[in-house]
């Protein structure tokens, strides 16, 4: 049985989550957007830069490979914080300066496209290294197979080896969505109103910590449960053709 | 070194290899070797392991790059760069598009059900028509046994009858030639029977194939034209009757009590 003070601790807790101000809820929602959507993009733009990293450090020429063996072993050197730092104060510090050492006016960078450009180049950093060895594990007869059969090189990529190491690199490309997920958090730092910061606000505001940061970890579950329902069915839908190995 | 048989002298060259050789790094394990097959040839090239036989026949679409010789297909010679790499993709490529190869582990991908195999290279390489290649393919599955089977996986599917589904996805593109490399080797021994019956009907119906292989009694059976390689070089070829029925060399004579 709840006791009268911890039914109105309840329903004050639900005023503060209320869509419509003073609650939060609205704040705490657009927060959880942003997150989003700055984790689809860097996902989406890491997985281009992965994608190519993976075929260039593979197949790529002697300077190509060079190049792609000092982007992956720095960003995934130096913590995603400082990466994020650097890009946002120092990128944007450098950018302004050329463009009104050119006689432009200095632009004002949107934190979303700052948020989506820093975790891609760091996402892409360690997707390439996942869809490598997703490649690696493509058996070399299919491929050569392919190769025997006249098939040019950029078809033969994305009708033979893209899906066949797709089954391979699933298991690491989705760890590596949950991080980007996560990740989003640190945008905080440069102000970035994404859920992290949105709660922070909110709970500062309010003192309510216990009722904002229990709802932040609701909603960052809600989305990783969301994501691992989706790549299971990515997963079965890859693995088709494939005998079930556990027997 | 001119093939005459059977179809004598006046046959179209399929394929011409001269003066092949290849090494991988200081081990040069082709030594200059030359093949001619027209139009209806059957050249079967036999050897110990190790002899370079599969790295010969490996060389006539550049899945090896040779080191020095020329290669023809189709009256084509393709063209190399000093390493030897093909210097034109687009003529290695259709080259390769006219060459059907069949693998020791039949390499059937494993993504796509049988049937998808068969019409992947004729659709979106060669254009075919989708409709026109589904009709060609099933009529090859329903020729190697295997009308049952169009929409299983490769994984599902025994070795011989993944062989016979290459060998089928090979002649979906209508080879001039076609290249067995060691077909029957990763079968368990009472599947190999299925696989030779489909290869020995080709032969019949006049394909051009030439075939690497360790069934003697199928190569003197099909062949017209033997090849014996040693350490790289051919030791001895001619008509199956001759080399199975009189070897000259000694090499030869010890191989065959060997194998035989």
């Amino acid at each position: 049985m709840m006791s009268g003070f911890e039914a109105i601790a309840a329903a004050a807790a639900l005023d503060l989550l209320a869509f419509s101000p003073p609650g939060w809820g609205a704040t705490l929602l657009a927060g959880l957007g942003n997150s989003v959507i700055i984790a689809l993009g860097a996902y989406g733009l890491g997985f281009a830069i992965g994608l190519c990293g993976a075929f260039g450090k593979l197949y790529g020429g002697p300077v190509t490979k060079d190049l792609l063996a000092v982007y992956t072993t720095i960003v995934r050197a130096v913590p995603e914080l400082v990466l994020i730092l650097i890009l946002f104060y120092a990128f944007t510090g450098l950018l302004n300066q050329a463009l009104l050492s050119w006689g432009m006016d200095r632009v004002q960078i949107s934190p979303i496209i700052t948020g989506i450009v820093v975790l891609g180049v760091v996402q892409g950093a360690y997707q390439t290294e996942v869809l490598r060895g997703g490649i690696l594990a493509v058996p070399a007869g299919q491929i050569e197979a392919a190769r025997a059969m006249g098939m040019p090189s950029v078809l033969l990529a994305r009708r033979i080896t893209i899906p066949l190491m797709t089954a391979n690199a699933l298991p690491g490309m989705a760890n590596l969505w949950l991080n980007a997920t996560k990740d989003t958090a640190l945008l905080a730092v440069i102000g970035f109103s994404e859920l992290t910061k949105a709660t922070y606000q909110a709970s500062a505001t309010t003192k309510a910590f216990f009722v904002f940061y229990p709802a932040a970890m609701a909603l960052y579950l809600g989305i990783s449960l969301t994501s691992t329902f989706l790549i299971g069915r990515i997963e079965k839908w890859a693995r088709r053709g494939q005998r079930d190995v556990r027997g | 070194m001119p093939n005459l048989e059977p179809n004598g002298a006046t046959a179209p060259i399929a394929i011409r290899i001269n003066g092949l050789r290849k090494s991988f790094g200081d081990h040069e394990v082709l030594k200059g070797v030359s093949l001619t097959a027209r139009q209806g040839d059957v050249v079967a090239i036999i050897g110990g392991s190790g002899s370079g036989k599969s790295t010969m026949l490996r060389c006539i679409n550049f899945l090896e790059t040779p080191s020095a010789g020329t290669i023809e297909v189709a009256g084509d010679t393709i063209a190399m760069n000093a390493d030897g790499s093909a210097k034109d993709k687009r003529q290695l490529e259709k080259a390769r598009q006219s060459l059907g190869m069949v693998f020791q582990n039949f390499n059937l991908w494993t993504h796509m059900t049988v049937l998808e195999n068969l019409i992947e290279v004729p659709v979106h390489v060669l254009k075919t028509p989708k409709d026109e290649a589904i009709t060609r393919a099933r009529a090859l599955l329903a020729r190697v046994g295997l009308a049952e089977k169009e929409t299983a996986y490769p994984a599902f599917l025994s070795g011989g009858q993944q062989q016979r589904a290459a060998i089928a996805r090979a002649l979906c593109m209508n080879p001039k030639a076609m290249l067995f490399d060691e077909p029957t080797s990763a079968l368990d021994p009472e599947l190999v029977g299925e696989v030779l019956q489909v290869i020995k009907g080709l032969a019949d119906e006049g394909r051009t194939m030439i075939l690497v292989t360790h069934e003697m009694r199928f190569a003197r059976e099909v062949a017209s034209h033997v090849i014996y390689l040693h350490n790289g070089v051919i030791e001895e070829e001619g008509p199956p009757e001759d080399l199975f029925g009189a070897p000259k060399s000694d090499r030869l004579k010890q191989f065959l009590k060997t194998v035989g």
